[in-house]
């Protein structure tokens, strides 16, 4: 679709030009392109809503035919039916915003704390040479440590409270993030800050106007990144000890062999990241409409 | 701005030499470089390609320091690049995240030039009336063809109100027809708005069209080889290539530069 506007650009750059210079008044022909171009896009976002619903309608069906057909044990696999029976006495009761509230206030924690930090240390270690020579060599044996591997001991460092799972959160957010900033602001294009300078920008409007805009785009896509990672660590951190949560609720229905929360908490992980990711790409489209994208 | 035309004493490049140091040995890129510009006078620098002409404009523009001499402009020795020598760049370094009338009032909301938002807005009007760009003022960079950012890029500098333009190769990058409207209208600019400039190029006929002087540099080391003053009148048009004057310049002009490139292919092939 993108494609499609880049190589209409100059086509527009070439009728605002003749009109502008009198050979043509295409102004008319202008709103025409506009409008097409705005229909495509109406055209292509319910396209991929169709299919959304489509690609998650044929799950559903393979899931109710699998069980009709006797491929999966019943019992080991509940129906639609059940899980959104459990899903609405979960509401009801309240146990279920408790469990959501909770996941979803500790990856949110998390995220930010990770977050922050990613920046203030990618771009210490971006700019300055010597923060990035000392810390290089430590931050991939970091990054290669899987985030739960470091929950044994953060349970005995802080105990089996929030503490503890927020500690390893913040980190598996942390170190991803972080390293997508430095490498977007190693490959930063100097031709931009040379600009800057012969305008006669100072150091602080470089970083402020030059540098921080550039960074924008990559922030959000480490924002991504984080937010994944914190989820997939935020379920592993529930599971071995957590009394709220949609992990520790996983654990108390696997404990009690009731299979349909125990799907219901699959799913709602997943809808959940989904909602999020959706929710950055939102935020990122709108951030980042200056820069020229391949799809 | 009609004051401060009478107070310019131009630009002075005083033994300017600079050597790289590689890991191929040194390289001497520069060797004692003497020229002076007058304000209002368009210098192009032309030659073969590693004689030096980007080096120069770049510690003209601040961006490299001399290993040796001085570089003054308004008899100020220069430290650093600044806001009265602006350049316009190849790669043409306009801000992507910005639209072009945000990119014309960049310099404008700088420390060093700051202005009230009126008058920002009105300078920012005036350049990009002068550049042609006002029906595209809110489209970003990406929207527009190369020639086009160009032209940002030139009423972005023009908008600080430099006292000398330094264009590396700016028009470079841009297709035949593009590049000859270009200086057309780079011309038009100068007539309107004139300013001192230093450019680069390897085109000997847009140096010729272009330029009340002529700068023809040697290689091995950099150095000045001739200078050809451009006596043909302004203002020039698509009617001066033609010219019979004009093509005898560019001729001579066009033998020097010839000459200084085959040395350079016997003394490295």
């Amino acid at each position: 679709m993108r494609l499609v506007q880049k190589l209409q650009a100059p086509r527009r750059e070439r009728c605002m030009l003749e009109a502008k210079q009198g050979i043509t008044t295409n102004t008319e022909e202008q709103i025409c392109v506009e409008e097409r171009f705005r229909k495509k896009r109406r055209r292509d976002r319910l396209e991929k809503a169709g299919y959304f619903v489509v690609s998650f309608g044929i799950l559903l069906v393979i899931w109710e035919l699998t069980r009709a057909v006797g491929l999966i044990d019943p019992m080991l696999f509940p129906s639609i039916q059940a899980v959104i029976k459990a899903c609405i006495v979960g509401f009801k009761n309240g146990t279920l915003q408790m469990h959501m509230y909770a996941s979803f206030m500790r990856v949110l924690t998390s995220f930010a704390i990770g977050i922050v930090l990613a920046v203030v240390f990618g771009f210490l270690i971006g700019w300055f040479r010597i923060v990035r020579l000392l810390l290089d060599p430590v931050i991939n044996f970091f990054r290669a440590l899987p985030p739960i591997a470091l929950i044994p001991l953060m349970i005995i460092f802080f105990g089996i409270g929030e503490t503890s799972k927020i500690v390893v959160l913040s980190y598996a957010a942390f170190f991803p993030a972080m390293v997508v900033i430095y490498q977007a602001l190693t490959n930063l294009d100097p031709v931009y800050i040379r600009a800057a300078k012969t305008l006669g920008a100072t150091n602080l409007e470089i970083f402020r106007k030059v540098i921080l805009p550039q960074l924008v785009p990559h922030i959000i896509t480490a924002c991504r990144v984080s937010l994944g990672v914190c989820w997939a660590t935020l379920v592993a951190a529930e599971l071995i000890a957590a009394q709220k949560g949609i992990g520790a609720m996983m654990v108390d229905a696997q404990n009690f062999f009731q299979m349909a929360p125990l799907v219901l908490g699959i799913l709602i992980i997943g809808a959940i990241s989904l909602v999020m990711d959706g929710a950055v790409k939102a935020i990122e489209r709108r951030a980042t409409s200056w820069q020229e994208k391949m799809a | 701005m009609q004051e401060q035309f009478t107070e310019r004493k131009g630009i002075v490049v005083q033994n300017v030499s600079m050597t790289y140091s590689g890991i191929a040995g040194n390289v001497e890129a520069l060797r004692e470089v003497n020229l002076n510009i007058d304000p209002g006078e368009f210098i192009c620098l032309v030659g073969p390609s590693g004689c030096g002409k980007t080096t120069l404009l770049n510690i003209v523009a601040g961006f490299l320091e001399p290993t040796s001499g001085e570089v003054f402009i308004e008899s100020r020795k220069i430290h650093g690049p600044g806001p009265d020598r602006c350049v316009v760049f190849q790669q043409y370094a306009v801000f992507p995240w910005m639209t072009v009338r945000q990119n014309v009032e960049f310099g404008l909301h700088l420390g060093v030039n700051r202005r009230s938002s009126s008058e920002t807005r009105a300078i920012a009007d005036r350049f990009i009336d002068l550049v042609g760009l006002r029906e595209f003022e809110d489209a970003f960079p990406k929207e527009l063809s190369g020639g086009m950012k160009q032209r940002v890029a030139i009423a972005r500098a023009y908008a600080v109100n430099p006292q000398v333009l330094l264009m590396d190769e700016p028009f470079g990058a841009l297709d035949a027809q593009t590049r000859q409207f270009m200086q057309e209208s780079l011309l038009q600019i100068m007539e309107k708005e004139r300013k001192t400039v230093l450019f680069v190029t390897h085109g000997v006929e847009e140096a010729t069209f272009l330029s009340t002087r002529v700068v023809i540099m040697a290689a091995r080391p950099g150095r000045i080889r001739e200078i050809i003053p451009i006596d043909l009148p302004y203002p020039r048009g698509a009617g001066t290539k033609t010219s019979p004057e004009f093509i005898k310049i560019r001729a001579r002009i066009e033998k020097v530069v010839r000459e200084e490139f085959q040395k350079q292919r016997e003394q490295t092939c």
